[in-house]
């Protein structure tokens, strides 16, 4: 078994109102910046798998944020490798 | 002999004295049941009462979900089995799919907290025989995330199959849509309540049993617990409806 890290990235589905990006893009004004739009405000949760293989790890992950990170009605996810938790970064990297 | 109907406590629930309260008032049998517990006790019907269960991590209802009560709950429901959920256990039930939808952060993102107007669509259902169709009830909402949401087709889809059950009403008895202040929390085409196809399965976010007896300010939420006592009992007798089929 291999250690490996991801990092699975929830955000709101195009479309769906998301008064939180909403919230920072309006509080944009009183720092002085202009020109930033489409402000969308997500989840981002990292965690590290044992598996025998990266492909295995990954398919735990996307299972993972499938049924329990992400809530397909109104949000999409992806799966970014991190690095693994334990010697084997360059596997985990490779199978990004 | 009282219904039984049991009502859910999950680390966090906080309106499930409330609800025995109604209940009880309504002369069932109120059941309490433990999350971690995997039997119904024989409950006649089941109700996912209001509160943060699991802290609301995550999304308000999720971890709930998956707690072995509601395996139990899930079986039930698909049996035929009558449940409610109300506020936070409609989204429990709603991160369950037992009922369709979504509930987002409020569009104001403030948690909203006061009595709001509702009225019900339909009043031949499990949990609205003893009310008046489109007649408003005064109740309370309190929650931060109690934005319906569903896409187009499937909000037209919920109209058309008669699953829409609670409407957030103004002064005038009108719809609220988005955008009008008697909609707390931006809840497409005003909806408050829901239920599933089959009609066993409803939730509400506006707390029926925090407007059960007068002293409260308004026993209106009487009408919904008593709708859900009733068809319990039915159901109980085995001569029921238990489920109010979708138009």
């Amino acid at each position: 078994m291999t250690s490996f890290r991801f990092a699975v990235n929830v955000t709101p589905k195009p479309g769906i109102l998301d008064p939180q990006g909403r919230a920072v893009q309006g509080s944009l004004g009183h720092l002085g910046i202009s020109g930033v739009s489409a402000v969308r405000v997500g989840r981002r949760v990292e965690l590290t798998v044992d598996a025998a293989d990266g492909p295995a790890a990954r398919d735990v992950v996307d299972q993972l944020a499938r049924e329990l990170l992400s809530n397909p009605l109104i949000e999409t996810y992806d799966l970014e490798p991190i690095g693994a938790a334990s010697s084997a970064i360059g596997v985990a990297v490779q199978e990004g | 002999m009282p219904v039984r109907v049991g009502v859910v406590v999950f680390p966090g629930s906080n309106c499930d004295r409330d609800t025995v309260h109604a209940l009880a008032l309504a002369d069932a049998e109120p059941v309490v049941l433990w999350h971690e517990q995997a039997s119904l006790e024989g409950v006649a019907a089941v109700v996912l009462p209001g509160g943060f269960a699991y802290g609301d991590y995550l999304r308000a209802g999720v971890i709930a979900r998956f707690s072995p009560i509601m395996r139990a709950v899930s079986a039930f429901a698909a049996d035929g089995g009558l449940v409610l959920g109300i506020c936070n256990g409609f989204q429990v039930l709603a991160e369950a799919g037992l009922v369709p939808g979504a509930l987002l952060r409020n569009e104001s993102l403030r948690f909203a907290g006061r009595e709001v107007a509702i009225a019900a669509e339909r009043a031949d259902t499990a949990f609205t025989h003893a009310l008046e169709r489109r007649r408003p009830l005064r109740m309370p909402v309190a929650h931060g995330e109690g934005c319906f949401y569903a896409d187009e087709a499937t909000l037209d889809a919920l109209e058309r199959d008669g699953q829409v059950l609670f409407r957030y009403v103004d002064a005038t008895g009108t719809d609220a849509q988005p955008g009008n202040p008697a909609n707390p929390n931006g809840s497409l085409r005003a909806i408050c309540g829901v239920m599933n196809a089959g009609g066993n399965v409803a939730g509400l976010m506006p707390h029926p049993e925090r407007a059960a007896e007068a002293i409260l300010g308004s026993d209106d939420g009487m009408g919904i617990v008593r709708s859900l006592v009733d068809s319990a009992l039915q159901a109980a007798a085995g001569t029921a409806p238990r489920e109010a089929v979708a138009r």
